[in-house]
């Protein structure tokens, strides 16, 4: 801890994660301008979106993968951990903060530690995008990437479209969750407090 | 059955669903069954003319010579009995002097007819309208930079050419027999250097650009990009020059695909799938990113989008408001 900062965020954590959303940056608006690609209003040139998407998404994957070996390498992964016995009255708990209780001057009800980084509501929805979310839509990507040998093979014609119907599906609930993950991070000491953390790596508690 | 097995059991059925699905598929394309009544008449031809060697009887020589049969001429029996002209006779379009052996010498200078020559003015071909094809072919690369050597035989061989486009099911198939008939030419240099002194451009370089290059190859036809699209006539044969070849990904892929009006132009019925595909026939045979976006998914994405933005913007405001009062 430092004049009462403490020190949430690794260097290896503040890059992946840059990294990381820069990539999903990339990934959304390429992957939206090709899903909706019309010659007289084109976002980006459909050849540059698909080469983008498809280099972004391979480097996605290496990214991806810095973060599984990271969190099982270091104790940062022990913040995605939970006990589903009881764990959704909590998440109940803090979506209540969220929507009255600090409005009404209520204190967290899951202060900020360096042992629970995360309130309950956050380490669940971080667990479906992190832990289910990307990792299938990683592995959808690389099956469209190579359909030829990857789907055609096992499934047939008419498995590309279902494969693209979940990766579609779950890269919108991903860049649904960037948006209110973006609002969130301005609930903090100062509204751009929790960004900063991500930068010097120290959190301000409130 | 355990947790731990289920997922192993749903792929496993999902693996046989499909194949079932496929086999029930092929087994409905039983083809349509022939009379073959000239058969008899046609082996005269085709007893030699079928095989890369023939008999006759010498009579300098007074014995029977085996000979090589010029290449050119030596033809595949059961590929013409699969293809258009299957109830054909030879004699229907080459002369009956070739009945004769050995073949008179003049019988070398005769003209062979091209398909208008049957196929035009006929009520019968009407709907596949042979005059338009005759014209936009006149149009084409393949008419405007040959000589008059390029005839319709150049790439519908009369002795193999069998329609596949409206009569084949099997999508995959036809794309393959249609892009074989372009590369009979364009991959293969003796038969191009028939017709022009130019070298034989690599199509696989030409195309290095094309992303995913296989995959197009596998599953669009050659004309898609080479060919002017008419609506008149079911297949484009307004071969372009090079230069005015699609190179826009988006005339492909988005909703108003070109390739409704080309490749699934038989299947076309502007309609979305009971999922919500958009251009429901492409989903039979491939995926088409752009053209096959689902309408259910766009509103469903729009309003949970909306939801999440009220949400966000209601929120900020609460926190601003409090935080000034």
């Amino acid at each position: 801890m430092e004049n009462g900062k403490l020190y949430l965020y690794p260097v290896w954590v503040r890059l992946w994660h840059w990294t990381n959303a820069i990539l999903i940056l990339i990934l959304i608006v390429t992957g939206i301008s090709m899903q909706y690609s019309d010659p007289q209003y084109p976002i980006i040139r459909f050849d540059y979106a698909v080469n983008t998407h498809n280099v972004a998404g391979i480097i996605l994957t290496l990214s991806y993968i810095l973060f599984l070996v990271g969190n099982l390498v270091t104790p940062n992964g022990r913040q995605y951990l939970f006990r589903l016995k009881g764990y959704f009255k909590n998440v109940s708990r803090q979506f209540l903060y969220y929507s009255f209780g600090m409005f009404r001057g209520q204190k967290p009800p899951f202060p900020v530690t360096e042992d629970n980084k995360f309130n309950p509501l956050q380490r669940f929805s971080y667990v479906v995008i992190m832990y289910i979310s990307v990792p299938v839509v990683v592995i959808t990507g690389w099956m469209l990437l190579y359909p030829e040998f990857l789907l055609h093979d096992i499934f047939g014609n008419r498995s590309i479209h279902f494969m693209d119907l979940v990766h579609v599906v779950l890269a919108f609930i991903i860049s649904l969750f960037l948006v209110i993950h973006v609002y969130f991070c301005t609930i903090g000491s100062n509204p751009m407090s929790n960004f900063k953390s991500m930068f010097n790596g120290y959190h301000e508690p409130h | 059955m355990s947790r731990r097995k289920l997922p192993v059991f749903l792929l496993v059925l999902a693996i046989v669903c499909s194949q079932a699905l496929t086999g029930l598929l092929q087994a409905q394309d039983e083809p349509e069954e022939r009379v073959y009544e000239n058969i008899e008449e046609n082996q005269q031809c085709f007893k030699c003319h079928g095989h890369t060697y023939y008999f006759y009887y010498n009579d300098f020589l007074d014995r029977e010579v085996k000979d090589r049969m010029n290449p050119y001429f030596v033809l595949d029996s059961a590929e013409f009995y699969v293809s258009n002209h299957w109830n054909f006779i030879c004699t229907d379009c080459h002369s009956y002097e070739y009945k004769n052996f050995p073949h008179p010498g003049e019988l070398r200078f005769e003209p062979l007819p091209v398909c208008i020559d049957c196929h035009g003015g006929d009520e019968t071909f009407a709907r596949f309208n042979f005059e338009g094809i005759e014209e936009e072919f006149h149009k084409s690369v393949h008419s405007t930079k040959h000589s008059d050597d390029f005839t319709c035989w150049m790439c519908h061989n009369p002795h193999s050419y069998k329609i596949n486009a409206r009569t084949n099911e099997n999508m995959q198939e036809f794309i393959t027999y249609d892009n074989e008939i372009c590369l009979s030419c364009h991959a293969n240099v003796s038969k191009y250097r028939l017709l022009t002194t130019h070298d034989n451009p690599n199509v696989l370089t030409t195309h290095s650009w094309l992303p995913n290059q296989g995959l197009h190859f596998k599953n669009v036809r050659c004309i898609e990009c080479h060919a002017e699209i008419n609506d008149n006539i079911l297949v484009a044969h307004n071969v372009q020059p090079k230069e005015k070849a699609v190179k826009l990904c988006v005339e492909c892929h988005s909703k108003n695909s070109r390739l409704l009006a080309s490749l699934y132009k038989l299947q076309f019925t502007d309609e979305y799938s009971v999922a919500g595909f958009a251009n429901a026939e492409m989903l039979e045979e491939s995926y088409i990113i752009g053209a096959n976006r689902n309408v259910y998914l766009n509103r469903l994405s729009i309003l949970f989008f909306g939801f999440a933005l009220m949400f966000v913007l209601a929120h900020a405001l609460l926190r601003i408001i409090i935080k000034r009062a």
